[in-house]
């Protein structure tokens, strides 16, 4: 699930602001749940600008905007709507946004903001949040994310901000540390607390750029064909005359 | 006698600490140096507190050494990744200042900048690692310096808690700093001698110098701040009513004489204060004369 909610209407305007005509797009996955871009939200939208005076001229709400393919076949009927349009306003999170964009020759605004959940890929239910760190530390930790339960992602232990408990940002929020510390005791571990981590390798927490192009990052990245052979190496003393 | 040679010496070492302004006018640090220097053993130079933005903490360190005031330097992981980290560190040195106190630092969301990116690439245990790889003569990566320093290393831990994960948790905390290479720690403010008589106890064997932390009371309603809003500061009742029963003139008076109290109980079980004073630098002395330091 991915946590989306709509901008103000002022900015949307601001965005529309030199355009006669809108197509409004909503989404009937995340953005329907988020109450950000289902069809109420839709619906409620064109409302609101045709009230500012624009031209609405059409809606659709597709199931998935975050599959490009779905989002090309949700539009075929839709085809004149959208050529009329002088730009498309899509309500869903930054997924969406982008596939959209990606999928149509218009220019495209986002109507929401996506809101960060401290990582979200495969979870629904639970509160357990990964960010895809690269250098998993669950073993020292209790198996509660020290990145994404403690505010500042601190490794080392707790900050001294926690009070009663709660994080330093708010009192709405567990502090991460003592989570672990609760969980190691429970599970009679909390010897690890004296673990010494090493800061955190932040060129392991971006996607590895060598994997971006393949079907492992993307389903749309076809895989590609093998590299042609390299060619010889060149004889060591053509590499000393370029020196010289 | 450097802050240093005061704690290794074994006398009861005194620091004090204030922080630079916002802007660039100097005058008040210049007048803080001339009131504190060969009174108090060092002094801390506060780094963006509580997330406030103000003049360098680096360059006011430096403007310290040249007042004949001996710096401790507080560095925070807050707005540094560990090469600027590394690079300020070693610019401190050239800067002829010898202490730093590695902090991890408030979140951003709590000062006047709340949309800016909180760092914390390191962190307060893993900048001791980098302070201490420095001494050494190397960086983080390995390499080699050219020049190295001789940092004295402090860290900061809490006396009071409220929760046992809390406690549990600065203790740890307390001996990863102590293995990364801090060689003296300075507390939050404490205001009950038996809290610290106990938590002395529990860190005695980790044969670390402590610095108690002392915040003279201003008045009830900053003391009953403190207890809301302030992580590890707990003033207990009957003092919050002592400063409320003084008279409004005498109030200031009864408030440093009440520090200095807490000073005298607490000097046995200890190898030093730090004192402080928010807004009062100039009355450390005072507070010092009356503890009788
Ligand atoms: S430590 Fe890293 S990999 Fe493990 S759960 Fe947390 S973010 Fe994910
Ligand atoms: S209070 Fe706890 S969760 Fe918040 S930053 Fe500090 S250690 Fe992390």
């Amino acid at each position: 699930m991915i946590l989306s909610e709509q901008k103000p209407l002022e900015e949307i305007q601001a965005y529309l602001e030199k355009d006669k005509s809108v197509f409004i797009l909503g989404c009937n996955g995340c953005a329907q749940s988020s109450g950000s871009g289902g069809p109420k939200q839709v619906a409620e939208m064109k409302d609101k600008l045709t009230a500012a005076g624009k031209i609405v001229t059409g809606t659709k709400v597709i199931d998935f905007l975050c599959s490009k393919a779905l989002v090309k076949s949700g539009l075929r009927g839709r085809v004149d709507q959208v050529a009329a349009a002088d730009s498309v306003l899509v309500l869903t999170c930054g997924i969406g946004i982008q596939a959209v964009a990606a999928s149509i020759n218009k220019i495209v605004y986002p109507g929401c903001n996506t809101v960060n959940m401290g990582g979200t890929r495969g979870e629904w239910e639970g509160s357990e949040r990964c960010n895809e760190c690269g250098q998993c530390l669950l073993f020292h930790t209790g198996g509660v994310c020290p990145i994404t339960a403690c505010t500042k992602s601190l490794v080392s232990g707790a900050c001294g901000g926690a009070n009663k408990g709660k994080c330093e940002i708010s009192k709405d929020r567990d502090c991460g540390w003592e989570l672990i510390y609760n969980r190691l005791k429970a599970k009679g571990q909390l010897n690890r607390l004296a673990d010494m981590i090493k800061p955190l390798d932040h060129k392991k927490i971006m996607p590895r750029p060598e994997m971006m192009s393949t079907p492992l990052y993307a389903l749309e990245n076809i895989a590609k064909p093998p590299a042609p052979p390299a060619p010889p190496a060149k004889p060591a003393n053509t590499v000393k005359e370029v020196k010289a | 006698m450097s802050l240093q040679s005061a704690i290794e010496s074994g006398k009861f070492a005194i620091s004090c600490e204030f922080g630079p302004l916002k802007g660039t006018e100097t005058h008040e640090i210049k007048e803080n140096i001339e009131v504190l220097k060969g009174k108090v053993d060092a002094a801390n130079v506060t780094d963006q507190q509580s997330s406030v933005m103000r003049l360098s903490g680096l360059v006011t360190a430096a403007l310290c050494v040249q007042g004949g005031l001996e710096p401790i330097f507080q560095m925070t992981c807050r707005d540094r990744n560990r090469i600027a980290l590394q690079s300020d560190l070693l610019g401190a040195w050239v800067m002829g200042i010898k202490n730093v106190l590695a902090l991890t630092g408030d979140l951003p969301a709590l000062g006047d900048h709340p949309q800016a990116k909180g760092v914390f690439d390191l962190d307060s245990v893993t900048l001791l690692s980098a302070i201490t790889r420095l001494n050494e003569g190397f960086d983080m990566s390995g390499n080699a310096l050219t020049g190295k320093p001789s940092f004295f290393a402090g860290a900061v831990v809490k006396v009071e808690s409220n929760t046992e994960a809390s406690e549990e948790l600065q203790i740890a905390k307390m001996q990863k700093k102590i293995a990364a290479g801090a060689k003296f720690f300075q507390t939050q403010a404490v205001y009950d001698p038996v809290s610290f008589e106990k938590f002395m106890k529990r860190v005695e064997k980790f044969n670390v110098p402590v610095m108690v932390g002392i915040i003279p009371l201003k008045n009830a309603g900053f003391a009953k701040f403190m207890n809301a809003n302030v992580a590890g500061i707990r003033v207990p009742d009957d003092q919050i009513q002592k400063i409320a029963a003084a008279a409004k003139e005498d109030r200031e008076k009864v408030g440093l004489e009440m520090a200095a109290v807490l000073i005298k109980k607490m000097k046995p079980m200890c190898q030093g204060v730090h004192i402080m004073a928010i807004g009062w630098e100039k009355k450390v002395p005072q507070i010092m004369a009356m503890a009788g330091l």
